[in-house]
């Protein structure tokens, strides 16, 4: 029980350490632009994706550097030459650019990288055992992948509280128009948000890319739950991002282990359901079958009951 | 007052009621016809033809119920498959249950469809419903999200992504229709399809319609005027699930399989490019895009792997230049027709079309050449595109196109500006403003 309980806080911390790097830039570029970035997601997959194309000539750890790099310098031309031309369409108009993009980019990635999954294994240089727990080797890149986005959080916190791009970056996140009076080029903050936040996303592709499947898909799979992770964390709040994707990390990869079902809680109560009930089928799904519905069903709760979220200053 | 819109939902301007009444009943006579006849149309008389006729008519009802939220009532929804998809899984389960006795004659199996996509809609619609503009678009996703995977868990309603299937030819009959033929099932799509439109036609113009718009535009007058924004919302979201629904119903009786990808985002994504494309808040431009995007889905994927790429393309052109769709196009040019300057318009569109045209070749052939060797390394390097054969293995293909891009952009950029004044002396003339 305490090895199940240790892995899976392990792997859940893991995961929703993935998830805040991810989530991090996305609820910045979110609060200041009021933009739902549907193509933040395929700003990972490319990262995964340039990573292993730079990783094969050039090695790793140059590739970790440059990839991020590259996807940040993409974002930030996207919000220059794309984004800032709808914008006068007003958020829809926004909106869809962004959806219409994200879907632009997996159909790119088929057309250089091809329809099935690479093969984007743990490069040599980072593929050992960093401790064994309970007799099982824990590999080192999930432990790189935590120092990563711990740092990142670190670099966000303070970049955020110390320079002074980061006070007009905050102020800009309640009142982009008093801070545009000022005289800020709010607009080349946008560059900058999005170009960071980008880069950001694309530094958690290359670690993230080794642990789920690297394959044209997988934008569009991870895509929602990062909408997830900003609405429950709360908009614009880096800690709130921070505590959200810790939350849902857990919880999925804690439901994902559970083997129960309602039958048996019911049963343990001594309650028993015939199997030709018309809720027995939906009784009788285990909460490892439901774990994917999870977020979901935190992010409706969430914006009918709560829709400033945990840590948030405002309304989404 | 002689400037009106092609869209028959803005053709009641006030002093011509009597002879708009005349051109509505003309247009919706004109529809019926082109109904009827379409199926023998030579080149749509085939089985495919027909086939595709039936899945234009199917994503026309769920295109204009997509329009009622986003164009009439302007709610951004990422997940109005949802009620697409249980209305068909509701038609589907009726459709078993004729087979397996009911004595319900299987044109009626849409209204279970509606009733469905109703049912669903109002459970989801009263909690969604309470907030507009970006909220709504992210529950609306998370709805889709959480339907999806409640589909793909419950195998015994939904069968997953197997699907369940029925049979649309086994049960009693009404008129000695049997539905063993695409022409039947097109015409039985056909008949539904124009209900829907009429009545969805019909709705915009009741007074609960006019308030949707008045919702989309200012919330806050209608409210101020004594209207519940929310309650106008769930309205429109309530008959908009029930359309869907109806197009799901359509949906189980034209293939006889429901599976959890009926509900699936793929869809709802595709019923936004479809009104999108079309034309966002237009009546015509809904069914337009309809028709155009499931003709790119059936017979682009014949010519090209690459299909989606272009259609993604498309979509992308359409929202950074023409965010009125193709009827907004359409309409920006129907003011001008009369005037005298339409003619040197046209001149300067045909002499921008062949730089456009050089350079879409140019992109066609790099995009070709690339996706058929990521994508299908096994045929090899050597590649057929319009009966020229190509040797991808060697760089003269792939210099060609890119000539071909670039100085099909350079010359296009050169006509541009003749275009621009053609149409600044065209709208002049007409007196509208605008830009191409």
């Amino acid at each position: 029980m305490l090895e199940l309980v240790t892995f899976s806080l392990l792997n859940g911390v893991v995961y929703g350490l993935l998830l805040f790097m991810l989530s991090s830039g996305l609820t910045l570029i979110w609060s200041m632009m009021g933009v739902l970035n549907f193509a933040h997601a395929s700003m990972f997959m490319l990262g995964a994706y340039f990573s292993y194309q730079l990783g094969r000539t050039i090695g790793f750890w140059p590739a970790l550097v440059i990839a991020p790099l590259l996807v940040g310098a993409v974002g930030g031309a996207i919000e220059r030459f794309g984004l800032r031309h709808v914008h006068r369409q007003g958020h829809v108009g926004e909106i869809l650019f962004t959806f219409g993009l994200a879907y632009l980019i997996a159909e790119v990635v088929i057309m250089v990288w091809g329809r099935n999954p690479i093969e984007n294994r743990v490069p040599a240089t980072i593929d050992f055992p960093a401790f064994v727990l309970f007799g099982t080797r824990y590999p080192f890149y999930k432990v790189l992948m935590m120092a990563i986005s711990v740092g990142m959080f670190v670099f966000l916190y303070l970049a955020f509280k110390r320079t002074r791009v980061g006070l007009v970056i905050q102020a800009a996140l309640t009142h982009p128009q008093m801070v545009s009076a000022l005289g800020h080029d709010v607009p080349r903050v946008f560059v900058l948000v999005f170009a960071v936040g980008s880069a950001l996303a694309a530094l958690a592709g290359v670690i993230g890319g080794f642990a789920l499947l690297t394959e044209p898909n997988m934008a569009a799979a991870l895509g929602p739950i990062v909408f997830v992770v900003v609405v429950v964390g709360g908009l614009g709040s880096i800690p709130g991002a921070l505590v959200a994707s810790m939350l849902i990390g857990i919880v999925q990869t804690f439901a994902v282990a559970l083997d129960y079902s309602l039958l048996d809680l019911l049963r343990t109560l001594g309650v028993s359901l015939a199997r030709s009930s018309p809720f027995y089928e939906v009784c009788a799904i285990k909460v490892a079958q439901a774990a994917p519905i999870i977020p979901y069903l935190l992010l409706v709760l969430m914006l009918i009951l709560r829709p400033k979220g945990l840590m948030g200053t405002r309304e989404t | 007052m002689n400037r009106r819109s092609g869209a028959p939902a803005a053709a009641s301007a006030p002093g011509g009621a009597a002879t708009d009444t005349v051109r509505r009943y003309r247009s919706w006579a004109a529809a019926v016809i082109l109904l009827l006849i379409l199926p023998h149309v030579p080149g749509l008389d085939s089985s495919f033809g027909r086939s595709m006729l039936s899945q234009m008519g199917i994503a026309a009802v769920f295109a204009l119920s997509y329009n009622l939220l986003l164009g009439q009532t302007g709610l951004l929804s990422f997940g109005h498959a949802v009620y697409f998809g249980l209305g068909a899984y509701a038609a589907i389960h009726l459709m078993r249950a004729i087979n397996g006795g009911l004595p319900l004659p299987m044109p009626f199996v849409p209204l279970a469809g509606a009733a469905g996509g109703l049912a669903v809609g109002l459970v989801f619609g009263a909690v969604t419903t309470r907030r507009a503009g970006v909220v709504f678009a992210l529950i609306s996703l998370g709805v889709g999200e959480l339907v999806f995977a409640a589909m793909r868990m419950l195998q015994g309603f939904s069968g997953g992504e197997e699907g369940i299937t029925a049979d649309r030819s086994h049960g009693p009959r009404l008129f000695g229709l049997d539905f063993t033929s695409q022409l039947q099932v097109y015409y039985l799509i056909a008949f539904w399809a124009l209900v829907a439109a009429a009545l969805m036609h019909f709705f915009m113009r009741t007074p609960v319609g006019r308030m949707c718009n008045a919702v989309r535009d200012n919330p806050e007058r209608a409210e101020f005027i004594g209207y519940s924004a929310q309650r106008v919302r769930f309205t429109a979201f309530a008959v908009a699930a029930m359309f869907a629904g109806l197009a799901g119903g359509l949906h189980a009786i034209n293939y006889e399989i429901v599976a959890a990808e009926a509900v699936g985002a793929a869809r709802s994504g595709t019923v936004l490019l479809m009104v999108y494309i079309g034309g966002v808040s237009n009546f015509i431009g809904a069914i337009l895009g309809a028709i155009t995007i499931t003709w790119l889905q059936v017979s682009l994927s014949d010519y090209t792997a690459a299909w989606q790429l272009y259609l993604g393309l498309f979509f992308m052109a359409i929202v950074l230049f023409a965010p009125g769709g193709l009827a907004g196009l359409i309409m920006m040019h129907a003011p001008l027709l009369r005037t005298a300057a339409f003619p040197g318009l046209l001149r300067a569109y045909a002499v921008a079309l062949a730089p456009a045209v050089v350079m879409l070749a140019g992109a066609i052939m790099l995009l070709e050449i690339n996706y058929r060797l990521s994508t299908q390394p096994e045929a090899g390097a050597r590649i057929t595109l319009l009966h020229v054969s190509l040797d991808a293995a060697s760089p003269w293909p792939w210099l060609v196109a890119a000539l071909l891009l670039g100085a099909g952009f350079l010359a296009f950029r050169r006509t541009w500006p003749g275009v621009t004044a053609a149409w600044q002396r065209a709208t002049d003339e007409a007196g509208t403003g605008g830009t191409p």
